[in-house]
């Protein structure tokens, strides 16, 4: 009710302001063509909550990567090089990408299946199974490290039943894929969903008088609407894949060559005091998220393009 | 919105599916889900109570364990409010005020998501370890960072730091300025504004980023491994805990604790889910 009240204060207020309001954006125009960067604004704070962002940013977050980045630096080209391309290195960056793409590639369809479902059906406890597609975000990666590998092991719930059929799952790349593919699932759900809920039905009903059968439909018509956000569900999932670290090493067995994935060979180095190797491994881990940082803004920005373009 | 006018498509007869696909579709769905996120949430419960209570409790009251209960409280208590700070503070500069290179400053703001919590520690390590810049000061002023609570609150710090702020700045985008415009012109001072105008009006969207980033700072577990040191008792967070007690073959009170962390996972989920059905514009910014 209080709540209610203020709104209404704040309505009535705003009306008599309005022309306090229009003097003063008059006069901020003025200072506006004085040449000032920030458009003058009647409301108060600009400096101390940028000032306390800048600085904040710039101590916590800005400065330790400038230090990887100057350590890197410090290796020189052919240092930064001779502690990358060891065979060791390049099969844990083999490891990471084959595992993060495969993972990414098995969530890009489930993700779309659950998205579908979730959003063109209706069936009982669908509230509880929307919430549950975020718990990969919330479960902590140790927890759901050593959930996976105890379910994966030979005398896990799945484990058992995988072993009987000659399949090996944990201590092994597969296990790998599956941990990723637990992490990297709501990313794909969550872009798809709100594209997918705004697709306009006009479409589809235009499509399927034509005479297009409803898989036509699905193929021809929703399936390239959807594809910008398939694809920056694709590239949030491989991205989570290649940093991901705690559920990942529980489950992998981590064997130099096979299943040791880039992040942990990055621990291995720092725990042998060889900075100069964690350095280079670590400045191209984020070389590598920058680019796919990169590549995930243009995707949305397609997507975004597309979207209002409907 | 258009969507929001014309009828949803599950009511569109031609649009719907038959019988079959939604019947099969749905179970795939279902399963695929019950598979990969509900089975390995029973498992943690499932293997901490194997034995029954008493073990249960017996490795939860455990000196070791109720360290690591309190150090990731610890850390949660100084990363989760400096970062609430830092966001509103973000939010108000990027949502209130017009300035050029605004969307570089989102982005550098978001950077901590895109970088692996594995390099989130490193970092720190880089700067405050013994071998990294300001390793020799500080040890020559008998101060340690790394390997001890500090450094677990500065890779905290890096891998929450977007939360409360990402959440805020697309709410608060959609608010608009007038209500605090109106307020101002009445002759309200800044804080005024923001606890009267403001703050009513993103407090769910607040609470909503808060929970993440509470949920996120309790349980990381890749930033915090790398400075942490590992010392029993003394710079074990909880997740740390957890992966000693399963190296040590110590499985139910690995699960024990895990359990815990489960159990704020559920707790958030619930919360979230909460706040998203009650009040899903006010949270999120969308539909205004």
């Amino acid at each position: 009710m209080s709540g209610a009240g203020a709104n209404v204060c704040n309505r009535v207020s705003l009306a008599s302001a309005l022309t306090v309001l229009q003097e003063r954006a008059q006069r901020g125009a003025t200072r506006e063509n004085r040449g000032m960067h920030v458009r003058y604004s009647v409301l108060p704070g600009f400096g101390p909550t940028l000032g306390l962002t800048l600085t904040w940013l710039s101590l916590i977050v800005l400065l330790p990567l400038a230090a990887l980045a100057i350590h890197a630096a410090g290796l020189g080209w052919s240092g930064f090089w001779h502690e990358v391309l060891t065979p060791r290195v390049l099969a844990a960056f083999r490891v990471s990408f084959t595992t993060a793409f495969a993972a990414a590639l098995i969530n890009l369809v489930f993700g779309l299946l659950v998205a579908w479902v979730l959003v063109r059906y209706r069936f009982p406890g669908q509230r509880l199974v929307d919430a549950l597609v975020d718990l990969p975000f919330a479960l902590p990666t140790a927890v759901a490290g050593i959930a996976l590998s105890s379910l994966y092991a030979t005398n896990g719930w799945i484990g058992a039943i995988l072993a009987g059929w000659g399949i090996k799952v944990a201590f092994t790349p597969l296990g790998i894929v599956m941990a990723l593919t637990f992490v990297g699932l709501p990313f794909v759900v969550r872009t798809v969903e709100p594209v997918l809920q705004d697709l306009p039905a006009e479409e589809e009903e235009a499509a399927m008088s034509l005479g297009a059968s409803r898989w036509q439909t699905f193929s021809r018509v929703i399936l390239p609407a959807l594809a910008p956000a398939l694809l920056t569900g694709f590239a949030l999932a491989f991205a989570r894949g290649l940093g991901e670290y705690g559920s990942v090493i529980f489950i992998a067995g981590n064997m130099p060559g096979i299943s040791e994935i880039v992040p942990l060979l990055i621990i291995i180095k720092l725990e042998q005091f060889n900075y100069h190797g964690a350095t280079a491994i670590g400045t191209m881990m984020l070389m590598l998220s920058f680019v796919l940082l990169l590549v995930i803004n243009l995707l949305q920005s397609w997507m975004r393009t597309r979207h209002h373009a409907q | 919105m258009l969507s929001k006018a014309a009828p949803r498509h599950a009511e569109r007869p031609v649009l719907r599916d038959p019988l079959w696909v939604r019947w099969s579709l749905t179970a795939l769905a279902l399963g695929f889900l019950a598979l990969f996120v509900l089975l390995p949430l029973l498992t943690v419960f499932a293997e901490a109570l194997r034995q029954g209570f008493a073990p249960y409790f017996e490795a939860l009251a455990e000196p070791d364990a109720l360290s690591a209960i309190r150090l990731t409280l610890l850390v949660a208590a100084i990363a989760v409010p400096a970062n609430l700070a830092f966001g509103v503070a973000a939010a108000w500069a990027i949502t209130k005020f017009e300035f050029s290179g605004k969307s570089f400053l989102i982005t550098l703001i978001d950077l901590p998501f895109s970088v692996s919590p594995v390099i989130s520690g490193m970092v720190y390590v880089l700067l405050f370890g013994l071998h990294g810049w300001f390793g020799p000061w500080l040890r020559a002023h008998d101060l340690q960072v790394v390997f001890a609570v500090p450094g677990l609150v500065l890779a905290t710090m890096f891998v929450t730091f977007p939360f409360v702020a990402r959440e805020l700045i697309p709410l608060m985008q959609s608010q608009g300025t007038e209500e605090e415009e109106a307020a101002a012109s009445l002759g309200a001072g800044g804080w005024q504004i923001f606890w009267r105008v403001t703050l009513p009006n993103i407090r769910w969207g607040l609470l909503y980023g808060v929970l993440l980033c509470n949920a996120r700072a309790m349980g990381e577990f890749g930033a915090v491994s790398v400075v942490s040191g590992h010392i029993r008792g003394q710079t074990n967070t909880m997740p740390l805990h957890v992966e000693i007690l399963y190296n040590e073959y110590n499985f139910v009170a690995a699960f024990a604790v895990a359990s815990l962390l489960a159990l704020l996972a559920l707790v958030t989920l619930a919360a979230k889910s909460v706040l998203e059905w009650r009040w899903g514009e006010d949270v999120s910014g969308r539909g205004h």
